[in-house]
């Protein structure tokens, strides 16, 4: 019997099996943010285990809440500043360089093929676009992974979608995932991981294979796995060039990692999505989703661009292609939010930032900040924001707020109108 | 090893994330301690007020408890109220691990005895003792006490035992 993808990276990782389906598993990558890691750091001092298993494997950035909005955000960022400092953890991305981590990390290329990599964040099942096995913990499993370099899991059962057809034009990863977590349910991938494969998913870029994988932890997914191909290799290239004497080198190595043919699955869904309309979630779950149109006129109170899931540059320019010459609505404001210094800067060279600002939107600094209602855009009671972020949870961008999610594209027509509205009428 | 008896609350729903267990507001906060007064603040149940998880050591609840956010703040800030055990039809993943990682007790039983749990129990003032060498727990109202059987793997036993897994880690690798 062939393997999965998980399965091949599981084998060349096992550390040893000390149960019954207990795969502890050596760690390429431990990363870090200032919301989960500080109490990895205290705990770890407090038990004088203030160690860490090879700094050049461990990266860390301040994204949830920056600049710090208050003294205990501030000491958030600096227990974990000061902790980079003393483990001279080289790859620590403070203010100024910092970005949204599952942004940050995969543009300065720490994801690779084949890897394992851990953090304390759900959406770390993004990294499984680049063919690895990327999974979110816990501050627990952080602490351990810090100190030893280690992780336990179970055997990475895998679901695999086979996406056939072409995805209409204003329709993109965001519409599909969100279609994917209709049909999955929020707990219909949970211990297990998700490939996204086929037609859709080869034609794909990195930034809409992440989009992709993002969300797979919205159906209860451990990680969502792309296979890696010349995609893959063009975007870590830079990166990567010293490695390999050709790029088609690259691809044939990397390649290694793909399923096998005849690999086992839990379950394998197979769709051709061409007709597969923009989409939009209603309610408190991410499984609650319907098309855009079925919401057609919904009002909105603000609009919200940005995150790891739709915060990089395709999607700033989706939005600004559609918000070009054109302002929000006056019942409506808008906040953007660049995912890194270096997606901010690309999109000011390409003059999307003057056509955020001319439309009327706030162009934030990059950071988590509203996703989650932490800062930088917190709902009042009762109001409602058509954002592209992953998560719709009651109160979860501020409480007593609603969130609809969408892609950058529907997001943008929204502004415009000041109500849910399908964005192909606005493509020109 | 955790104290794993007391009075239980029962929560009726299924899907019960981490930011209605704990909302992201208060992850600003650097100690477990501070953490107590905010649990399950933004849970909105038509059985369930705010406050209710005083002086209660166990959960009883449905399906996917714990999905959304890997934040362990959602773990913690049910040990700082004294509820080590949450049994339920099923559990997020990261929920669990960090449940187990911390020692703690995340306890899965069929859709079965999760409906009769509730049907039967759930308007009676009810305790729970969890006997994890039987695998049994004991629940007991006014009117009986009976046992339930439960199954967790080897791992997740151990980690109970140790009191979580940095001590093990620490040990073994």
């Amino acid at each position: 019997m062939g393997k999965t993808i998980a399965e091949k990276i599981f084998d060349a990782h096992r550390v040893n099996e000390p149960f019954p389906d207990t795969h502890v598993l050596k760690l390429d990558r431990v990363f870090c943010h200032e919301i989960t890691t500080p109490i990895a750091i205290t705990d770890l001092m407090s038990r004088g285990m203030d160690r860490v298993f090879d700094p050049t494997k461990i990266k860390a950035v301040i994204d949830h809440v920056t600049p710090a909005k208050d003294s205990k955000t501030a000491e958030q960022g600096k227990i974990l500043r000061d902790w980079a400092k003393r483990h001279e953890i080289k790859d620590f991305f403070d203010i100024g360089r910092n970005g949204v981590c599952h942004a940050i990390f995969p543009e300065k290329g720490f994801v690779r093929p084949g890897y394992t990599v851990i953090m304390g964040d759900s959406h770390t099942c993004t990294h499984g676009a680049f063919g690895a096995f990327a999974a979110g913990i816990g501050t627990t499993d952080l602490e351990v992974g810090i100190l030893k370099g280690v992780c336990a899991f179970h055997f990475p059962k895998t679901i695999k979608f086979v996406l056939n057809g072409t995805l209409k034009p204003g329709v993109y990863a965001k519409d599909l995932i969100l279609f994917i977590i209709k049909e999955l349910t929020v707990n219909g991938a949970t211990n297990m991981v998700i490939e996204f494969t086929g037609p859709v998913v080869d034609a794909m870029s990195m930034e809409s294979r992440m989009t992709l994988c993002n969300m797979a932890i919205e159906a209860g997914g451990t990680c969502g796995i792309c296979y890696p191909d010349m995609t893959t290799v063009e975007y870590l290239w830079k990166f990567i060039k010293d490695e390999f004497e050709t790029k088609e080198d690259a691809v044939k190595e990397y390649s290694k990692w793909i399923s096998d043919s005849d690999a086992e699955y839990e379950k394998i869904f197979e769709y051709d999505v061409s007709s597969l309309e923009p989409m939009v979630t209603f309610g408190y779950k991410p499984d609650q989703v319907k098309t855009v149109s079925e919401m057609d006129g919904t009002k909105i109170d603000q609009i919200y661009i940005g995150s790891c899931t739709n915060g990089r540059i395709e999607d700033l320019r989706i939005a600004a292609s559609i918000l070009k010459d054109r302002k929000i609505s006056n019942d409506v404001r808008a906040i953007v939010s660049p995912a890194t210094p270096a997606i901010y800067s690309m999109a000011l060279k390409e003059g999307l930032i003057e056509i955020f600002q001319d439309a009327g939107f706030c162009v934030t600094n990059p950071t988590c900040g509203a996703c989650l209602g932490m800062s930088n855009g917190v709902l009042a009671n009762g109001e409602s924001c058509a954002s592209t972020t992953n998560r719709n949870f009651n109160g979860r961008m501020g409480k007593g707020g609603v969130v609809h999610l969408m892609s950058p594209a529907s997001a943008a027509a929204t502004a415009i109108e000041g109500k849910i509205i399908n964005s192909q009428l606005y493509k020109d | 090893m955790k104290k794993f008896s007391g009075k239980v609350l029962f929560l009726d729903r299924s899907d019960i994330n981490t930011d209605e267990i704990i909302p992201a507001r208060y992850l600003t906060e650097i100690t477990k301690e501070a953490l107590k007064p905010f649990l399950l603040e933004d849970l909105t149940l038509p059985s369930f007020n705010n406050g209710d998880f005083k002086s209660k050591a166990v959960i009883v609840t449905r399906a996917n408890f714990g999905c959304g956010s890997s934040r362990e703040h959602a773990p913690w800030a049910l040990e700082v109220n004294g509820i080590n055990v949450v049994i339920a039809e099923s559990f997020a993943r990261i929920f669990r691990q960090n449940m187990y990682n911390c020692g703690m007790l995340a306890i899965e039983l069929s859709k079965e005895k999760i409906d009769y749990l509730l049907d039967y129990y759930s308007d009676k003032d009810t305790s729970i003792e969890i006997d994890i060498d039987n695998d049994k727990i004991i629940v007991t109202s006014i009117e009986k006490t009976e046992a339930i059987d439960f199954q967790v793997s080897e791992f997740d036993k151990t980690l109970v035992k140790e009191g979580g897994w940095v001590g093990y880690a620490d040990k073994n690798y």
